[in-house]
């Protein structure tokens, strides 16, 4: 049994080591050119804010739509540690302090909001994140106001955000398929049920907040280290809507589904870029059409797992056999 | 001393009393029943057992020989980690969680292992899943549901979702069992094998059960002392014979005796 374990988990991060090293290949022979790597760029920062929003909203249930102000908390931490001493170590310890700070910013917050449900839940995040945006347009001498950083030295490659990325998947993954991620599920399921079977939901429902604003808190210190500029409009209640669409579309308590949505969302609007007049109506419309015929999202709150793909590959082998 | 001690427990919601000055007490190990006509404050006492509400006044004692706990006030988390574990009249089930998680979920209290294991999946959380998945195992086939182990809960027969949310109340490992209508729209075999199981599960996990039934069959034969309830106060206490012949139940239940007929 063991054996087969680790065998297991060899063979998951030889395609792990695998996903990264022909993308690398690709950004160094320029197929994958500037271009392409900021949508990449795009792609792996949406993946950690929609997958660490599904654990606030998917997962435990606590409808947020204040995502986007974790992420500036981050993205402004990072870029003024950065833009005074721009050295690599200076850009991981910006990233971390950023984390540190949304999550920290996050408990303050959600120790007295996440009484609130539903609706009143949403409207109450929803005006945090203006809290966090007005304060960033009104500390002038630190933040430069509305007009924002702009020069923010780049240390985002490939590597570093391949390296945040799986770590936030991985790690929330984890922490969902263990105790203490049940009893988040738990809450969603029913609040009444899982405090009686001895689930502190508080502390559950502020732990997924917390967790989720760190890892938005490293998804804002990406974006800023790798787009050179940041505002405190680019972090304002359309991104926080950005990242539900992509948790709904993906599906509520899916990370496979946060991911697909997140790439496939990406890709869209880079295929529409050349429809610039109608892009945002395809977009919509795009939408609007996928929720109509999924409404519980691309994968409803199923996995995608290598054993899907092991299943598959049998069923082409049999198919193989059978001719 | 008693293992549960309930004094003068009173609960008021604005100017409705529910529950007045009940005044009961479990011995260890103990069967007892809770019965009274529709509305007369049985799940509230139960709601404030568990602390889904909070008592307006009265007191909840604990008392498991090694250590004694006032319970009025706590958190129901808090209460469900001294030992005190429910079902509910109108089942709550995790509905889209599986019969197997619905149980897991109920170990959480004893678990072992913390957030950073949870993270990496240290050593300690691999075992610790294997004792609580064993564990989810054992209590699953005692309610013969473990064949069933991956069904979504919502899809379960109606009786054998009344059978996994006992099961889900053991999963806390509680020593004091409180059943909100157990029998509640079953027919007179499984209420039967129901009687029967109640009896087995309090032998085999030593547990003191209080218990809420419209099922008079059932009451009768398992409790071994009823308390009656009406109006939210306690009027009557006692054996089944002595319930059954007590005249201020009959009259709770069938009205008053307004002379010969």
């Amino acid at each position: 049994m063991k054996g087969t374990l680790s065998a297991q988990l060899i063979r998951k991060l030889i395609l792990v080591v695998l996903a990264y090293a022909i993308v690398q290949l690709l950004i160094s022979v320029n197929i994958i050119n500037d271009y392409l790597q900021a949508t990449l760029t795009t792609i792996c920062i949406n993946i950690i804010l929609a997958v660490s929003l599904n654990l606030i909203t998917g997962f435990t249930g606590q409808f947020s739509l204040g995502h986007a102000g974790f992420m500036s908390i981050g993205a402004y931490t990072c870029a003024l540690i950065i833009l005074k001493n721009p050295t690599t170590y200076n850009f991981l310890l910006g990233t971390l302090l950023g984390a540190l700070l949304a999550a920290l910013v996050g408990f303050l917050v959600g120790l007295p909001t996440l009484r609130l449900r539903g609706d009143y839940l949403a409207i109450a995040t929803l005006g945090m994140a203006e809290i966090i945006k007005i304060m960033f347009i009104n500390m002038d001498k630190i933040t430069n106001g509305p007009r924002g950083l702009s020069g923010i030295p780049r240390f985002v490659n490939w590597t570093w955000l391949f390296i945040f990325t799986v770590g936030t998947v991985l790690l929330i993954r984890n922490f969902l398929k263990s105790s203490h991620g049940r009893a988040c599920i738990a809450i969603r399921e029913d609040e009444i049920a899982a405090e009686t079977m001895g689930i502190n939901i508080t502390w559950y429902k502020v732990l997924a907040f917390v967790i989720g604003a760190f890892c938005a808190g490293i998804a804002g210190a990406l974006y800023a280290s790798y787009f050179y500029f940041i505002k405190p409009d680019i972090f304002g209640f359309l991104k926080s809507v950005d990242i539900l669409v992509m948790v709904v579309l993906g599906g509520m308590g899916s990370i496979s589904g946060s991911i697909l949505a997140a790439i496939l969302l990406a890709v869209i609007s880079t295929l529409l870029q050349s429809f610039s007049e109608i892009r945002m109506i395809l977009y919509a419309l795009i939408l609007i059409i996928i929720m109509i015929f999924r409404p519980q999202g691309l994968l409803g709150s199923r996995e995608i797992s290598l054993s899907a793909f092991n299943r598959l590959g049998k069923f082409f082998a049999f198919e193989k056999e059978a001719k | 001393m008693p293992l549960l001690k309930v004094h003068k427990l009173t609960k008021s919601f604005g100017g409705l009393t529910a529950v007045l000055n009940v005044a009961m007490e479990l011995k260890q190990g103990e069967l007892v029943g809770l019965i009274g006509p529709n509305g007369a404050g049985k799940t509230t006492v139960f709601n404030l057992l568990t602390g889904v509400y909070v008592p307006t006044s009265g007191s909840i004692i604990l008392d498991k020989g090694d250590a004694q706990q006032e319970l009025q006030g706590l958190k129901p988390h808090r209460i469900c980690k001294a030992g005190v574990a429910r079902t509910f009249q109108n089942i709550r089930l995790f509905k889209d969680l599986t019969v197997f998680d619905n149980v897991r979920i109920a170990m959480h209290k004893n678990v072992q292992y913390g957030l950073l294991s949870s993270f990496l999946h240290l050593p300690s959380y691999h075992r610790e899943e294997k004792r609580i998945s064993e564990a989810t195992m054992e209590l699953l086939k005692i309610f013969n549901l473990d064949g069933k182990k991956d069904e979504y809960a919502k899809n379960l027969p109606y009786g054998e979702q009344r059978h996994l949310e006992i099961a889900r109340a053991l999963a806390t490992s509680p020593s004091l069992l409180l059943l909100d209508e157990p029998a509640a729209g079953m027919n007179p075999a499984e209420t039967a094998q129901l009687t029967e199981l109640i009896k087995w599960i309090r032998e085999k996990f030593n547990l003191t059960i209080l218990l809420i039934e419209h099922d008079m069959s059932l009451v009768m034969k398992i409790c071994e002392r009823i308390y009656v309830l009406d109006y939210g106060i306690l009027i009557a206490e006692g054996t089944p014979d002595e319930i059954r012949s007590n005249k201020r139940v009959i009259e709770a239940y069938l009205g008053e005796d307004v002379g010969d007929v």
